[in-house]
C-alpha cells in the first residue's frame, strides 16, 4: 500500500506547532512508504512516533471533533413527549423463595420500559453518542474474529492465507476498537458523566477499559512471532518489579494464550454487561448546565460544590422544562 | 412528583423525567455492527496484518553464532541477565523497588531458574554421546562453584577482548571446560534440538516458553533486532509495530515515562512507573470521587458544543415559551 513520498509527509507534519524538517525523519528504507515495508518514525524532542499510530490517533481526534461539532438530525415538535411515570416495582411474592427475591430483584435493577427503550431523553443528540454502541459493537467483533483465529488454533494464521487474513481482522478490529472506544470515554469525560449516582457505571467503563488493554497485551503476546518474543522479554522486567510477575508470567506463551482466550475476555464482557445494565439504570447522564447545586448524599459522587453561571435560573425549574425547553426551540422543525 | 425527587444527591436530574424523542436502539446497535465489520474487512483486506518470523534459537546461532557462544558463557559466569535477576527467577539480585516497597522481593522466587545449570548445562547432558562434552561436563561438575565461576568469568571476559568476540580468537587462559561447554550450547542451537531441549525439560509438551526466552534475551541479537525496528523501551518501542502497522498506541500515557527523567536514567524505571501507573489509573477510576478533578469538564466547558442546544437558549424566556405551547 503506497501512502506517499517521503517529501510529501516531511511537508504536511507539525507537532506542537513546530514542524518536523526532512532530517527530523527517520527512513530506513525505501523513499516510498509501505505498510508492508519500512517503518517511518516521526521524531519531535522526546516524542518518537510512527505512522502507522500517528496516523491512527490523528484519525481519533478528528472523529472525536466532528461528533462533537456536527449537527445531529433534528426532532420534529410532534415525535417529542412528555416522560412516563415508572410503572411500580413489583412486589416480592414471597421473602422465602428464593427464585421469586431473585426475580424481583432482577426486575428491579432496570426500571421498567428502560432495557430497551425505543425512547430517549431530548437531550442526547449529539453525534457523541454514536461511539458507545459502536464500542459495543467492536467488542462483538473483536470476540468475533478471535472465535474464529481459536476455532483453528494459535498458529494456523502462520501457515494459511485464510488464517493471516482472518488475523488481520482481528488486528483491525481492535484497532477499531480501542478507538471507538477511547473517543467513547473522552466524550464521557467531559460530559462528566459519572454525575447523578453514575459513579459505578464510570468504574465499569474505565475497568473495562484498562481490561481490554490487559487483553489486547496478552494478545500480542499470543501471536508466536517476533512481537511476541521481545514484547514478553521487555514486558517482563514491569511486572516483575510490581511483583506481579512472579504469577503472570509472560514469557510463558501458553499461560498468555489462556489469559487472553478466557479469562480477559470474560472478565470484560462481564464488565461491557454490567456497564450497559446500568446506563440502561440510570438512563444518559443530562446535560451539566440541568444539574442543581444540593446537598450532597453519602457515598454519591458530588459535583455541586459551587454553582455554575448557567445554573443560577436553573434553581426555579424543573430540570426537564429547562432542557426540553432549550432544546424544543434549537431543534424543532415545525 | 416533586423537583427534589427527580434529582440525585449532586444535584443532577433523573434522565427519566424528561420527554422523549424516538430513538431506535436495536437498529442503531446493527447499523454500528454493520458499520464495524465492514470497516474491519475493508482494513484487513488492504492493510494485512505484520508477521515478523520468530527467532530461532537456530536462526540466532547462524547468524550471530559469537553471540551465542557469549551468552552461554555468561550464564556459566552467573553474569548474564537472568542469572543475576532476583525475583521471581532467583535470589542473586535484589530486584527493583518503589522507596520501602519490595514488592519484587516480596512476591519471592516463584519461577525458580539457575541460569547455569537450566539453560546451559542441563541440555548439554543430552549431547551424551559427544565424549568431549561429556568430559567436558564431568570436569564442570567436579569443579567447586568458585572454580565454576573463576573460568567462566575469565573465558567471558578473554570473549569480550576477542576481535568480534571471535572464541577463535580469544587468548590462552585458565578456562577450564568452559570454552567446550560454550561451544556445546552453540552447537545445539545450530542442530535446532535447543528450544525444545530448554522447554520440555520436566515435561514432553513445550508448552512454557520462559527458558528459552530468557536465554534469547540475555544475548545481544535480539535487542539489535528490535531496536533496528525501533521497537526498544526508549523508542517509545512499547506501543509501535513491526513496520508501518499501528501498534498499541493507547500506551502512550505508559510509554511516555520511559522517555523522561529520572525515570529514563533510573535503575528501578520499572517498578516506579508501574507504580505511577497504578496510581494514575485508580485516579482514572475514581474520577467521579475526586474533589477538583471531577469539576475538570465542568471547566473545560466542552459539554457546551455536545448539548449546545441547552446551553445556547435562556431559560425564562423558554420557560414561558413553553407554558405557552403547553397551554396550546
Amino acid at each position: 500500500m503506497v501512502c506517499g513520498e517521503q517529501r510529501r509527509i516531511c511537508q504536511g507534519c507539525s507537532i506542537g506547532g513546530r514542524s518536523l524538517s526532512r532530517r527530523s525523519l527517520t527512513n530506513d528504507g525505501p523513499d516510498v512508504i509501505s505498510v508492508l515495508g519500512a517503518a517511518y518514525y516521526l521524531h519531535w524532542g522526546v516524542v518518537r512516533i510512527s505512522l502507522g499510530n500517528l496516523t491512527v490517533i490523528g484519525a481519533m481526534l478528528v472523529l472525536f471533533v466532528l461528533a462533537v461539532v456536527l449537527p445531529f438530525p433534528r426532532v420534529k415538535a410532534a415525535d417529542v413527549r412528555e416522560p412516563v411515570e415508572p410503572a411500580p416495582d413489583l412486589p416480592a411474592n414471597s421473602d422465602k423463595n428464593w427464585t421469586a427475591r431473585l426475580r424481583h430483584r432482577l426486575s428491579r435493577a432496570v426500571p421498567s420500559g428502560q432495557i430497551l427503550p425505543d425512547r430517549q431523553p431530548v437531550y442526547v443528540a449529539s453525534w457523541i453518542y454514536v461511539f458507545g454502541v459502536l464500542s459495543l459493537a467492536g467488542f462483538v467483533v473483536v470476540v468475533a474474529t478471535g472465535t474464529i483465529l481459536a476455532v483453528e488454533g494459535a498458529t494456523w494464521w502462520h501457515t494459511s492465507a485464510t488464517g493471516h487474513f482472518v488475523n488481520s481482522t482481528h488486528l483491525w478490529s481492535v484497532e477499531l476498537f480501542f478507538a471507538v472506544m477511547v473517543i467513547h470515554l473522552w466524550g464521557k469525560f467531559f460530559m462528566a458523566a459519572w454525575r447523578g449516582r453514575r459513579g459505578l457505571t464510570w468504574v465499569t467503563g474505565m475497568i473495562a477499559f484498562f481490561g481490554s488493554i490487559g487483553t489486547a497485551f496478552t494478545g500480542y503476546l499470543s501471536q508466536s512471532n517476533f512481537d511476541s518474543q521481545w514484547i514478553s522479554t521487555q514486558a517482563k522486567d514491569g511486572l516483575n518489579g510490581s511483583g506481579v510477575g512472579a504469577f503472570f508470567n509472560v514469557l510463558n506463551g501458553s499461560q498468555m494464550l489462556l489469559w487472553h482466550v478466557t479469562l480477559l475476555p470474560f472478565l470484560v464482557g462481564v464488565l461491557v454487561i454490567l456497564h450497559v445494565i446500568l446506563i440502561r439504570r440510570h438512563g444518559v447522564v443530562p446535560p451539566i448546565g440541568a444539574s442543581l447545586a444540593v446537598t450532597d448524599a453519602p457515598g454519591d459522587p458530588v459535583d455541586g460544590d459551587q454553582v455554575d453561571g448557567d445554573q443560577v435560573d436553573a434553581h426555579e425549574l424543573i430540570a426537564h422544562e429547562l432542557i426540553a425547553d432549550e432544546l424544543i426551540a434549537d431543534r424543532v422543525s415545525s | 412528583m416533586t423537583t427534589q425527587s427527580k434529582r440525585a444527591g449532586d444535584g443532577t436530574a433523573d434522565s427519566h423525567a424528561f420527554p422523549t424523542r424516538p430513538y431506535d436502539l436495536v437498529k442503531e446497535f446493527a447499523i454500528a455492527l454493520a458499520a464495524m465489520v465492514l470497516l474491519t474487512a475493508i482494513l484487513a483486506a488492504v492493510f494485512s496484518s505484520p508477521d515478523d518470523k520468530a527467532i530461532t534459537l537456530q536462526s540466532w546461532a547462524r547468524a550471530t553464532p559469537n553471540d551465542v557462544v557469549a551468552t552461554a558463557a555468561a550464564e556459566l559466569a552467573g553474569t548474564s541477565g537472568t542469572a543475576g535477576y532476583g525475583p521471581p527467577y532467583n535470589s542473586a539480585g535484589q530486584g527493583q523497588n518503589i522507596g520501602p516497597l519490595h514488592l519484587q522481593r516480596w512476591a519471592g522466587v516463584q519461577i525458580p531458574i539457575h541460569a547455569a545449570n537450566d539453560l546451559v548445562i542441563a541440555p548439554l547432558r543430552s549431547l551424551s554421546a559427544d565424549t568431549v562434552v561429556a568430559a567436558a561436563l564431568s570436569a564442570w561438575d567436579s569443579a567447586s562453584s568458585d572454580q565454576q565461576q573463576t573460568w567462566a568469568s575469565n573465558y567471558s571476559d578473554a570473549l569480550s577482548a576477542a576481535t568480534d568476540g571471535n572464541p577463535t580468537a580469544v587468548a590462552a587462559g585458565e578456562y577450564g571446560p568452559v570454552p567446550v561447554l560454550a561451544n556445546g550450547e552453540l552447537t545445539l542451537a545450530l542442530n535446532g534440538a535447543l528450544e525444545g531441549l530448554l522447554a520440555s525439560q520436566s515435561t514432553f509438551y513445550a508448552n512454557d516458553t520462559t527458558k528459552p526466552l530468557l536465554l534469547l534475551a540475555d544475548g545481544s541479537y535480539l535487542t539489535d533486532q528490535a531496536r533496528a525496528q525501533s521497537l526498544g523501551g526508549d523508542q517509545w518501542g512499547m506501543m509501535n509495530e513491526t513496520g508501518n502497522y499501528p501498534g498499541q498506541p493507547w500506551l502512550w500515557g505508559y510509554t511516555l515515562w520511559y522517555q523522561v527523567s529520572p525515570f529514563s536514567t533510573s535503575g528501578n524505571a520499572d517498578a516506579l512507573i508501574w507504580g505511577l501507573m497504578a496510581l494514575i489509573s485508580l485516579a482514572l477510576i475514581l474520577l467521579p470521587w475526586i474533589p477538583g478533578l471531577r469539576k475538570i469538564p465542568h471547566v473545560l466547558g466542552v459539554h457546551r458544543l455536545i448539548w449546545r442546544g441547552a446551553h445556547a437558549a435562556k431559560p425564562s424566556s423558554q420557560r414561558d415559551a413553553h407554558s405557552s405551547r403547553r397551554n396550546e
